[in-house]
C-alpha cells in the first residue's frame, strides 16, 4: 500500500529529495533556519507554518534564512538563479507579494523575453494562498489570477499531497520562474504519495472525478469542495465530473474542452474575487472554443468582491463552498 | 541595567501611565490564556513585556497625533486610548468590535483616536505615517506622527525609503524601533546589519536616541524631548527602545529557539511593570487599586465579547467602494 502523508510533508519531501539531488539548489526564506544563533535550539520553525522544517539540519548552508525584506531576497533569488544557482524562495503569504512584486513582474517574468531568449531563471517562489484559517484581510488572499495574468511566470496550485510533491519537483527542475501557490487550508490533508522522487508535468489537468452530466472545473482549495458537491449531486442523480487544473499557467484548456464536449454543461469555480479570475477565464475560453457543445449557460462560483473578513462567520460566508457549487450546477440543469 | 527613578513626572501622569501599562499586560495575559483554551480565533501577537514603550511614547500624544502600528498592535492601541471593550470584541470577531469584527487582532484601528491601524504587512505603516506627518506639517498646528516597528520589520524597504522621505521632507515623524531581539525565531543580528538602529538613522541624516525600553521613566522623558522638538518644527527622529517579548512570536510558538531560562528570567528581572512599581514612587496601595480595576475591566471585556453576537451575514459586502 502507498504511504499517506500530508500535503505539507509532501512539499517538504520534494524539497528534500531535490536538495539531495542538486547540491547547488538553495532555499531562501524567513525563519527557514528557525532560530540559528539565538542561543536555543535551531531549525525550530521551517518557515511560518513549518513546511521546510528539518531541511536546515540536513542541508546546512543550502538553507538560507533571510531578513523580512522580500524585495531584497526575492530579487536576490532571481539574480542567483540567473547565475547558476537554482533557488526556492518562500514568500510566506501571497498577500506579502506586494512588497516584492516589481522583482517578479518586471524582472524575473520579462528577462528571458527582453534579453532575446537568453536568460534562464530556475526559480520557484513558494507562497501560501487562500482563506479559512481566520488570517483576516492580509493573510488570506487568493491572488493566483494576478500572477497568471503575467507573461513569463508559470503558476501552480496543487490540491492533493501527490500533486504537491510532483509539481514541486517539476517546478524546481523547470528553467523559468514558477509561482508555487500552496493552499494552506489543505496543508494537513493526507493522501497517497510515492516515496521516490517524481515529477507531475505542467499543463496537464487531472480528472479528480469522472462524470457524464456536468463539468466542474477548478483548482487548489476548491477541489475538495467540488468533490463534496459532486457527492451531494450524486444523491440527486446528477453525475458531475471534476477537473482539477493543477497549473494555471500553462493551462490545460484541451482537457476542459474535452470534458465539456462530453457533459455539455460547465461550472467553473475559483476562491478568488469574481472579476478576471480563473473561473471567468475558463468560461470565456470554453464559450469561445466549444460554444455549440454547451447545452446551458455556463456558471461561475467565486468569492465576493471584498477583502477577506476576519470574523469567522463572515469568513465562512465569504469562502465559496460546496453548497454554492451545487446551486450553480442546478442552474445549468434544465 | 540601572533604571531611572522618578523625580520630575507628576503623580497624575504616572498613575495614568501605570493604568495603561497594566491594562495592556492584563489584556494580553488574558488573551494568552483564552487562546490556549481555544476561544480566540485567528493569529494573535502579544505585546506583553513591551508596555513601557507604547505608554511612555503615547503619553505625550493627543488624539490629533497619529500613530501607525504593527502586527503586535494591541499595546499601541491601548496606549493611544482605544476602547478596550471594543478591542476585545474585535479580537473575538464580534458585533461591537472597533472594526465591526472585520479586521481582527492584526487590523485594529481607530481613526478618531489617531490610531491608523495595526498592520499585517511588515513596514507598511511607515509610508502611511509619512503622509500623516506631511499633513501635520502642512496644517502647522504642531501635531506629529509616530510609526512603530520591530527590530526585524524595520529592515523592509518601505521603512528605509520612508526614513529618507521623512528626512528630505522634514516631517514631524518619530520612527520607533522596538528591539525585542527577535523577528519570529530569528535573532536581531541575523536580520539587521547594525547592532544599533541609531546608525541607520544617521545614514538618513536623522537624529537618533536609544533608551532602555523597560524603563518607563526613561522612555517617557526621552520621547517627551524628541516629540517637543518635532512639535516646534523639527524634522524626523528615530528612537530605539531595547525591550523584551514575554510570549512567543504568536500564540502557539514554542520558543525553543530562545536560550533556556531567557523567558523565565525576563518575567522575573526584566518586567517593566515591576521596574515601574519600584522606581515610580507610587504607593503599593494605589497600584493595587488600579490592578483591581483593570482586572475587572478585562474580565468584563471578555464576558461582553463572548456574549456579543457575530456580525450579520449581510455585513459581508459593507465597506467596499464597489460590490458584487
Ligand atoms: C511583508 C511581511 N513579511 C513577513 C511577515 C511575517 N512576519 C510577521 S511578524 C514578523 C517578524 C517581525 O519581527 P519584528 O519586526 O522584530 O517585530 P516583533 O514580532 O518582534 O514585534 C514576520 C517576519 C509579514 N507580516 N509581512
Ligand atoms: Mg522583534
Amino acid at each position: 500500500m502507498t504511504r499517506h502523508i500530508s500535503l505539507k510533508s509532501a512539499i517538504n519531501e520534494a524539497l528534500d529529495q531535490e536538495m539531495a539531488r542538486d547540491p547547488k539548489l538553495l532555499i531562501f526564506g524567513q525563519d527557514t533556519a528557525g532560530g540559528v544563533d539565538a542561543g536555543g535550539e535551531t531549525d525550530t520553525w521551517g518557515g511560518v507554518l513549518g513546511v521546510t522544517k528539518g531541511l536546515y539540519t540536513k542541508y546546512g548552508d543550502q538553507v538560507i534564512d533571510a531578513p523580512p525584506t522580500e524585495m531584497a531576497y526575492v530579487g536576490a533569488a532571481i539574480g542567483a538563479a540567473l547565475s547558476g544557482f537554482p533557488v526556492v524562495a518562500e514568500v510566506p503569504f501571497i498577500d506579502f507579494m506586494g512588497v516584492c512584486f516589481d522583482q517578479l513582474l518586471n524582472q524575473a517574468a520579462k528577462m528571458r523575453y527582453m534579453f532575446g531568449g537568453t536568460a534562464e531563471i530556475p526559480l520557484v517562489v513558494r507562497t501560501m494562498v487562500g482563506a479559512g484559517i481566520n488570517g483576516a484581510a492580509q493573510h488570506s488572499q487568493m491572488l493566483t489570477a494576478m500572477f497568471t495574468h503575467v507573461p513569463g511566470l508559470k503558476v501552480v496550485c496543487p490540491s492533493t499531497p501527490h500533486d504537491a510533491k510532483g509539481l514541486m519537483i517539476e517546478a524546481i527542475r523547470d528553467r523559468g520562474p514558477v509561482i508555487f501557490c500552496e493552499p494552506k487550508y489543505l496543508y494537513e490533508t493526507t493522501g497517497p504519495v510515492p516515496a521516490h522522487p517524481y515529477a507531475v508535468p505542467f499543463g496537464q489537468a487531472h480528472r479528480a472525478r469522472e462524470g457524464r452530466d456536468v463539468s466542474i472545473v477548478t483548482y487548489g482549495p476548491m477541489v475538495p469542495r467540488a468533490l463534496e458537491a459532486a457527492a451531494g449531486l450524486a444523491e440527486k442523480g446528477i453525475d458531475a465530473e471534476v477537473i482539477d487544473l493543477r497549473t494555471l499557467s500553462p493551462l490545460d484548456i484541451a482537457s476542459v474542452l474535452k470534458s465539456v464536449q462530453k457533459t455539455g454543461r460547465l461550472v467553473a469555480a475559483d476562491e478568488a474575487h469574481p472579476r478576471c479570475n480563473i473561473a471567468t477565464d475558463i468560461v470565456a475560453q470554453v464559450t469561445g472554443q466549444c460554444f455549440t457543445s454547451l447545452e446551458t449557460a455556463p456558471q461561475m462560483v467565486s468569492a465576493p468582491h471584498t477583502p477577506v473578513p476576519f470574523s469567522p462567520v463572515l469568513e465562512k460566508a465569504y469562502i465559496p463552498d460546496e453548497e454554492q457549487i451545487m446551486a450553480a450546477v442546478m442552474k445549468t440543469m434544465p | 541595567m540601572n533604571h531611572t527613578e522618578n523625580t520630575d513626572i507628576s503623580h497624575k501622569i504616572l498613575l495614568s501611565a501605570y493604568r495603561r501599562m497594566k491594562t495592556i499586560r492584563t489584556f494580553e495575559n488574558r488573551l494568552h490564556e483564552d487562546f490556549k483554551a481555544g476561544i480566540v480565533p485567528g493569529f494573535t501577537h502579544l505585546y506583553a513585556g513591551q508596555e513601557a514603550v507604547a505608554v511612555g511614547i503615547c503619553s505625550h500624544l493627543t488624539d490629533q497625533d497619529q500613530i501607525a502600528s504593527t502586527h503586535r498592535g494591541h499595546g499601541h492601541c491601548i496606549a493611544k486610548g482605544v476602547d478596550v471593550m471594543a478591542m476585545m470584541k474585535e479580537i473575538h470577531g464580534r458585533q461591537g468590535g472597533i472594526c465591526k469584527g472585520k479586521g481582527g487582532s492584526m487590523h485594529i484601528a481607530d481613526l478618531s483616536k489617531g490610531m491608523l491601524g495595526a498592520n499585517g504587512i511588515l513596514g507598511a505603516g511607515a509610508p502611511l505615517a509619512c503622509g500623516a506627518a506631511l499633513a501635520d506639517r502642512l496644517e502647522g498646528k504642531g501635531h506629529v506622527a509616530v510609526v512603530f516597528g520591530g527590530d526585524g520589520g524595520v529592515n523592509e524597504g518601505a521603512v528605509l525609503e520612508s526614513m529618507n522621505l521623512a528626512s528630505v521632507w522634514k516631517l514631524p515623524l518619530m520612527f520607533v524601533v522596538e528591539n525585542n531581539g527577535y523577528a519570529q525565531s530569528t535573532p536581531q543580528h541575523r536580520t539587521t546589519s547594525v547592532s544599533s538602529y541609531e546608525d541607520r538613522a544617521r545614514g538618513f541624516g536623522m537624529p537618533a536616541v536609544t533608551v532602555d525600553g523597560l524603563d518607563f521613566m526613561a522612555v517617557y522623558r526621552t520621547a517627551g524631548e524628541l516629540i517637543a522638538k518635532m512639535r516646534a518644527g523639527g524634522g524626523p527622529v528615530l528612537l530605539e527602545c531595547r525591550t523584551v517579548r514575554f510570549y512567543g512570536h504568536f500564540e502557539g510558538d514554542s520558543q525553543a529557539y530562545r536560550p533556556a531560562g531567557e523567558v523565565k528570567d525576563a518575567w522575573k528581572d526584566r518586567d517593566c511593570l515591576h521596574i515601574f512599581a519600584r522606581n515610580s514612587g507610587l504607593d503599593r496601595a494605589e497600584l493595587d487599586a488600579v490592578d483591581r480595576d483593570v482586572e475587572q475591566l478585562i474580565e468584563a471585556s471578555v464576558q461582553e465579547a463572548l456574549k456579543a453576537p457575530h456580525p450579520a451575514l449581510n455585513e459581508l459586502n459593507d465597506g467596499v467602494y464597489v460590490s458584487y
